[in-house]
């Protein structure tokens, strides 16, 4: 499944960049420097997602306890501190042409600057825990402790008076920006979004080799044998 | 053996907690006096200008207060986890939750409280004047129990984990956040002139919030650190 996934976000990829970078007209306001938000808003997206569906994995590994629903949580975690980065790093790099500054501490910023501490809290809380089916419950409570934290970043731009600009896309109303763009925009989120699958997996993978490592069938395993 | 009721746990509780924790009362007062030198070095590092301080006092006192909430935590459940206590708190016929929340209630009057009282005078040492160390005594009384709510699930989720004090402070101070900026706004929209209705409005309604949900994700964390 890997390989599909890889490849689609690699297509999904170029299609949206080069829809963005090449055919996407220049913004009235902002001329070229607006061309990040194909990578920013996907990222932005892409972290919340992942941060609900992590969640989502951890609560049925807490409730069902199952060994393999943990597993993914702890999977994506990494991947979804990458984006949260991400999307403060290119949100920084847009903000200093556009708004004059690096930073701002308005309040989607600092709701998703706790959304990054709360998957390095995650992570960290699974790494100090050496048992590992102690370690899965415990950043499950965790995770769905935090889990409060994704509204309030979605909803941050309409509940106070922010510098970062409201939702141009919505669900039930028409999008207040250019078709190209927003084409270029929702390509790269679905590129994104493969390539956090993609890369789940592929750590799912470690980790259930890793976790198993002591059963039969992974001494049996092709691979691994010489 | 007669059965409790729930009043009555809550009551034993709190007393046997109140009761170890006079047995070493320098613990208690570890926790008062970090938050005065705190206050102090912000006060100090900052520069002694009254219209400054004047301005940095709520940020500086409410971090200050947050800071010695955190480093307090570890005094909630550690003792009682280690000698089984604990243990033999989840046995008992009484919900989990009721004897969590009783644990938290008695911390927070050992090391909540006394923060609330000596706010005040560290206020005075900022410059605030009446009306505004009201204000935010108001607030730190409203939001030192949230804290302890929200830091019970910080401590209930590291009981005897490597890493100590620094994995709580990494668990608990992004959760502590929403607490500070309420807390501290509160103040802050005082001074300002804007009333400090509606921070303190938010705040106690997230002290709502945590007393409903805190006492579950706690329990949570507990049982598991248990098994």
């Amino acid at each position: 499944m890997i390989p599909w996934f890889a490849a689609l976000a690699a297509g999904l990829g170029a299609a949206g960049l080069w829809l963005g970078l090449l055919v996407a007209p220049t913004d009235a306001q902002q001329h070229d420097a607006y061309r990040i938000i194909f990578v920013h808003v996907a990222v932005s997206w892409m972290s919340m997602f992942v941060y609900v569906v992590m969640a989502g994995w951890a609560g049925l590994g807490l409730i069902l306890n199952t060994r393999l629903s943990s597993m993914m949580a702890t999977a994506l975690a990494p991947t979804g501190a990458m984006f949260a980065f991400l999307s403060l790093w290119t949100g920084s790099l847009w903000g200093k042409p556009t708004w004059g500054t690096w930073w701002i501490w308005d309040a989607r910023l600092t709701s998703e600057l706790i959304l990054l501490f709360l998957y390095l809290g995650f992570i960290a809380l699974q790494a100090a825990i050496d048992d590992p089916r102690r370690a899965d419950k415990a950043g499950a409570v965790l995770a769905l402790v935090g889990v409060v934290n994704v509204p309030i970043i979605y909803f941050s731009v309409i509940w106070w008076n922010t510098l970062h600009q409201g939702a141009s896309v919505s669900l039930t109303k028409a999008p207040s920006m250019a078709i190209t763009m927003l084409w270029g925009m929702l390509l790269m989120a679905l590129s994104f979004w493969m390539y956090a699958i993609a890369a789940a997996l592929l750590r799912l993978r470690c980790i259930i080799l890793e976790r198993e490592r002591n059963n039969a069938w992974v001494a049996e395993l092709r691979e691994l044998t010489p | 053996m007669k059965r409790l009721g729930a009043t009555a746990v809550v009551i034993a509780i709190v007393r046997r907690d109140l009761r170890l924790a006079l047995r070493r009362k320098s613990e208690m007062l570890m926790t008062l006096f970090f938050f005065v030198i705190v206050a102090s070095l912000f006060a100090l590092g900052i520069g002694a200008e009254p219209a400054l301080l004047r301005k940095i006092a709520p940020g500086a006192l409410w971090v200050g207060a947050l800071l010695a909430s955190m480093l307090s935590l570890n005094r909630m459940f550690a003792q009682d986890y280690a000698d089984g206590t604990l243990e033999q708190m989840a046995l008992s016929p009484e919900p989990l939750a009721l004897l969590a929340v009783a644990k938290v209630f008695a911390h927070w009057l050992v090391s909540g409280l006394p923060l609330v009282l000596i706010a005040p005078v560290l206020g005075l040492q900022f410059d605030l004047d009446e009306p505004t160390l009201g204000v935010l005594v108001l607030s730190l009384l409203l939001g030192t129990p949230l804290l302890s709510l929200i830091g019970a699930i910080g401590a209930a989720l590291t009981l005897g984990v490597r890493g100590g004090g620094l994995l709580v402070s990494l668990l608990t101070l992004p959760l502590y956040i929403p607490a500070l900026i309420f807390g501290a706004g509160a103040v802050e929209a005082h001074v300002a002139g804007l009333g400090a209705g509606g921070n303190l409005s938010l705040l106690a309604a997230l002290l709502v919030l945590a007393a409903f949900f805190s006492p579950l994700a706690t329990t949570a964390a507990l049982r598991i650190a248990l098994e």
